[in-house]
């Protein structure tokens, strides 16, 4: 959109300008808030929608900005989800928010000692470690029945009332906004690490590995710092997850959970944050409503959605989007 | 005999019979994974077809068990000859992510597809008398259903090496695995070659999902289900590597049949440990060509 | 009707006793939400219950009181809980459903149980066997069965008349597999028998080359095998494993509950199966004049090579006792009413006589011994050997683990 011509010497105003808010990133609040008092779909669906958006988010950091190819996302986001839960379930320490802070930081430790050593590998061989990694912690899960619950899955969560008033009613009204408000502070954070210096080192690391490491970047520090603040956020969608249902099952470890989060990624589109939004929002929405619609084949719709968008959308639909918007001003200008 | 040795020999012959059901599969994905650098999580839809149409030959049509193998091999080899050309080869150069969402995409599809068709219900069918029962080679005997798997997948291995390391067009085809510039400026018609290959590789995954309807049945989720599996012993044995594939399926096979037989608790540990473990030390697989790292 | 709606009726009915006695019968709309595994590998599981619940609907239109009954299906895919959960939140706050039915994974229904008690709506379960279900939610009653109402019967036919003294379990890694196994080991060593190899196979999604375990069962050589697998291509994979290794020639004999002889999987499964003695509550092969009207009805709407199996006659009774409930509420359906109506109905099932314990809202039923024969006509079938009459949940008289109510 801008064709402003940067000075080299001064980074600092390109970092600025980037970091400047457009009038058109206020949309999706609007919507959101929108959404709670319209209602068009139920907030429990927004909730869950929310949630989503918050782990798709955490997989862009890595993924559209670290360049690192994922299968296995799913063991922070139930690290993050299992750590909240139990707190409750065993040890009774059912105050939402440090539970959800606890809940993120086991899995934001647990990223930084895998990442450690996955992101020394990259391919096809970093694709199948995060995976086996996934299927290897839902495992962990089953066999540790005492503490997970195992297949039955982890019953018995209570979370006390947000700040002692808000609870989670059969509505969600409550947990609309705290979902709300999780996905505006860990989206005001993703935005401002992709847009400092940090962030930018990090595309530099996506697009040519080798160079950033010539200039004496430190290459894998960077990754495991970004990949451990993803598993982070991560971990935050898994608690808030936990903390919605009040039940965990291993489902929340599952490779289906890693593979639908990368699609829906790459779906809205990957590096641009607002992917995870659009991503999620469409995603979800197709699936509900086919799922309602046709219960037993609805896999044959959002099947079709995913080949169109491979094929014609390469930078997913927001890409999409953006093409037909710079496309409209040439033919303005 | 001592017990000991009578288990060792049961596991090892049961693995080895499990191992060539994953190669059979999981060869085509190595090749095609290798030779274009397509992520195809679409292949265990291809095998779940192949399944498909031994279960309509045989029951619907009549059609003896190993013709209806061959014919799964040619429905399925054809059928992917034509989304090789509209669905994959648009996306060669594109990234790997939209690599991944065309081909789950496809898998949606076909599992939708097949439930339409087919039903939920996974079909069943009768093996002929002579694959049915057990065969007795003296000190043991043994499962002539396996005996048969393990025969057919090192014939199979054979031929493909056969193929491979004698004919033209294996040649080629190394050639291009190994350098596709290199291979397409001397000539090669690489398209062509993309084309036979996936083809080739497609049709295989259709027989190993004949073989597998009496292993371990055939559903509409089967295109899902042992996707992992396969992905697996492609990452464990090396892109693009057929000994690689042979030898990872076997260690796989075997060291999730020994891992079954003697601690059940916690038996699928086991696959997923050696994997890791492999990939740490090799990150290419047994027989990579080395980009991984 | 929703819960604003209920309370509304309520209080209606509280200030106006007079008023609400001398109405006169009103057509109601019940809605009625069904969560089912319409998708994924459970999919054939879903799809009997939901021809079940259609069929009683489509023969017994008179059963409901002449209110309208609407069912809004979700699909729970896979048996992880949460997307059922989800499901059953919004089928509760959105579509607000009178009564919540369904339910094929036990998890599923755990994770829901919850909901039913805090969004106060009636809960069937027509299938989920995991003993302890009723005990999550007030709101709760089941149609289908326990794990316990053929295992530990099995257990004590197994010695005491197959006279086995020892046995090998092997089950699916999972709820129902484990509280199959616990039943059948109970019931088993209650009667002098012992069990030697224990044995979890897997989890539920996938099936998996089962040959090393069995392989571990026969050279352990016990006189009974007791297999525990989810119905459905687990089981097929089962009966032809056991053959291919030649475990009965060696002297083992498999046992189990009747989910590894599947009506819909029993013929595929070919002579292999023949002598087969499991125990179930339910096979298309009985011989009633209730089941025989229920399979020909069966065969009518769905085609002839279609068979019904437990599951269907879960949704078939399942749809009973919704038709009870709203007849007996007049179309005005709460929680409390709901169970009232549900506590020791009686009905005459396409598997013999049932009815829900007034205690546990669980069913109480025969229990039945089937054979594997092979008929005249050269299909296969069941022969019923012998029945255990009204069996009441035996985890629940026992007060084992859970099931004694910690």
């Amino acid at each position: 959109m801008t064709t402003k011509v940067y000075d080299a010497e001064n980074p600092v105003v390109f970092l600025r300008d980037r970091t400047r808010w457009h009038w058109a990133e206020a949309l999706p609040w609007i919507v959101a808030v929108a959404i709670f008092f319209l209602q068009p779909i139920t907030l429990n669906l927004g909730v869950q929608i929310l949630i989503t958006i918050i782990f798709a988010l955490s997989l862009d950091l890595i993924l559209g900005y670290g360049g690192v190819v994922t299968l296995g996302h799913a063991a922070y986001f139930g690290a993050g989800a299992y750590v909240t839960g139990m707190l409750s379930a065993h040890l009774g320490w059912n105050e939402p928010i440090s539970g959800l802070l606890a809940g993120a930081t086991v899995a934001g430790a647990f990223g930084f000692a895998t990442g450690w050593i996955l992101l020394r590998y990259h391919g096809l061989a970093l694709l199948m470690l995060t995976l086996a990694l996934g299927i290897m912690m839902a495992e962990l899960a089953n066999v540790t029945e005492v503490w997970t619950g195992g297949f039955d899955g982890l019953s018995g969560i209570v979370i006390d009332p947000i700040f002692g008033i808000f609870e989670n009613d059969l509505w969600r009204r409550n947990y609309y906004w705290y979902s709300l408000i999780a996905t505006f502070f860990v989206f005001l954070a993703c935005r401002r690490i992709v847009n400092s210096a940090f962030g930018r080192s990090l595309v530099g690391i996506r697009e040519n590995t080798e160079r950033m490491r010539a200039i004496g970047s430190p290459v894998h520090l960077r990754l495991v710092t970004i990949y451990t603040i993803s598993a982070f956020m991560a971990g935050i969608a898994g608690a808030l997850f936990a903390q919605v249902n009040a039940y965990v099952t291993l489902d929340v470890l599952s490779f289906a959970r890693s593979g639908t989060i990368l699609i829906v990624l790459v779906l809205g589109g990957t590096g641009r944050l607002y992917g995870a939004f659009v991503g999620a929002l469409v995603y979800i929405l197709v699936e509900d409503e086919l799922a309602k619609e046709y219960p037993a084949y609805w896999e044959l719709g959002l099947g079709f959605v995913l080949v169109l968008t491979a094929l014609f959308f390469r930078q997913g639909l927001l890409g999409a989007l953006e093409s037909f918007v710079r496309f409209c001003k040439r033919l303005k200008a | 005999m001592s017990g000991f040795v009578t288990s060792a020999v049961s596991i090892f012959f049961d693995g080895l019979a499990y191992a060539m059901l994953l190669f059979v599969i999981s060869v085509g994905l190595s090749i095609t994974m290798g030779l274009m650098g397509f992520v195809n999580l679409a292949h265990g839809a291809f095998a779940m077809a192949g399944g498909y149409v031994t279960v309509a030959c045989m029951n619907m049509l009549g059609v003896p068990f190993i013709p209806a193998l061959v014919l799964a091999f040619f429905f399925v080899a054809i059928m992917s000859i034509p989304l090789e050309r509209l669905l994959y080869a648009p996306l060669y150069k594109a990234g790997e992510l939209d690599q991944v969402l065309m081909s789950i995409g496809i898998t949606f599809m076909a599992i939708a597809g097949v439930t339409l068709i087919f039903g939920p219900n996974p079909p069943a069918i009768v093996l002929p008398e002579f694959l049915k029962g057990q065969i007795d080679l003296g000190f043991k005997t043994f499962p002539t259903y396996r005996f048969f798997m393990i025969v057919v997948g090192f014939v199979m291995a054979i031929a493909l090496w056969l193929g491979f390391e004698r004919t033209i067009i294996g040649a080629k085809i190394r050639a291009a695995v190994d350098n596709r510039q290199m291979a397409q400026a001397v000539g090669i018609d690489v398209d062509k070659l993309f084309i036979l290959t996936f083809a080739l590789g497609s049709g295989l995954a259709g027989v190993g999902g004949g073989l597998a309807i009496d292993i371990v049945g055939i559903s509409p989720t089967f295109a899902f289900n042992y996707l992992v599996l396969f992905l697996i012993v492609v990452a464990v044995g090396g892109l693009g590597s057929l000994r690689g594939a042979f030898l990872a399926a076997i260690v796989l096979g075997v060291i999730d049949t020994a891992g079954k037989y003697l601690w059940p608790e916690g038996g699928a540990f086991f696959i997923y440990v050696v994997t890791v473990a492999v990939l740490l030390i090799r990150p290419d697989g047994f027989f990579g060509k080395g980009a991984s790292q | 009707m929703s819960l604003k709606a209920g309370l509304f009726a309520g209080l209606m009915a509280a200030s106006l006793p007079f008023l609400a006695v001398s109405q006169p019968v009103q057509a109601e709309e019940v809605k009625i939400g069904v969560v089912l595994t319409y998708s994924g590998g459970a999919a054939q599981f879903g799809e009997q219950i939901d021809r079940g619940m259609s069929l009683y609907m489509e023969t017994h239109p008179e059963a409901f009181g002449g209110h309208t009954v609407t069912l809004i299906k979700r699909d729970s895919k896979r048996p992880g809980g949460d997307i059922a959960k989800n499901a059953v939140q919004e089928l509760i706050t959105a579509e607000e459903v009178d009564i919540l039915a369904g339910f094929v994974f036990s998890p599923n229904a755990m994770a829901s149980a919850p909901l039913a008690t805090q969004g106060e709506v009636p809960m069937i379960i027509m299938n989920a066997g995991t003993a302890w279900i009723p005990s999550l939610s007030p709101y709760i009653a089941r149609v289908s069965f326990t794990m316990w109402h053929s295992g530990y019967p099995m257990g004590q036919y197994a010695h005491d008349t197959l006279g086995c003294e020892t046995a090998a379990a092997g089950y699916t890694d999972y709820p129902p597999g484990k509280d199959s196994r616990n039943a059948f080991q109970t019931g088993f060593e209650s009667s002098g028998g012992s069990l030697i190899e224990d044995i979890p196979m897997g989890g539920p999604r996938e099936v998996p080359d089962f040959t090393p375990f069995f392989q571990r069962v026969k050279d352990a050589a016990p006189d009974c095998f007791y297999v525990f697998v989810p119905a459905g291509n687990h089981a097929t994979a089962v009966i032809k494993t056991f053959a291919q290794l030649g475990m009965a020639e060696a002297g083992i004999r498999l046992i189990g509950p009747g989910d590894i002889t599947q009506d819909t999987k029993l013929q595929d499964m070919g002579d292999d199966a023949v002598g087969l003695i499991t125990m179930h509550h339910y096979s298309a092969d009985y011989q009633t004049p209730v089941n025989l009207e229920f399979v020909a009805a069966w065969k009518a709407a769905y085609g002839e090579d279609s068979t019904p199996d437990f599951m269907a006659v879960g949704g078939w009774d399942g749809m009973a006792a919704i038709a009870h409930a709203i007849t007996e509420q007049n179309g005005v359906i709460t929680a409390e009413g709901t169970m009232a109506a549900l506590s020791g109905w009686e009905f005459e099932s396409p598997r013999g006589h049932i009815m829900i314990d007034p205690e546990t809202r669980d069913i109480v039923m025969d229990s039945n011994i089937h054979e594997v024969v092979r008929r005249d006509d050269g299909r296969l079938g069941i022969n019923v050997l012998g029945t255990i009459p009204q069996v009441a949940d035996p985890c629940k008289a026992l007060a084992i683990g859970r099931c004694g109510g910690e």
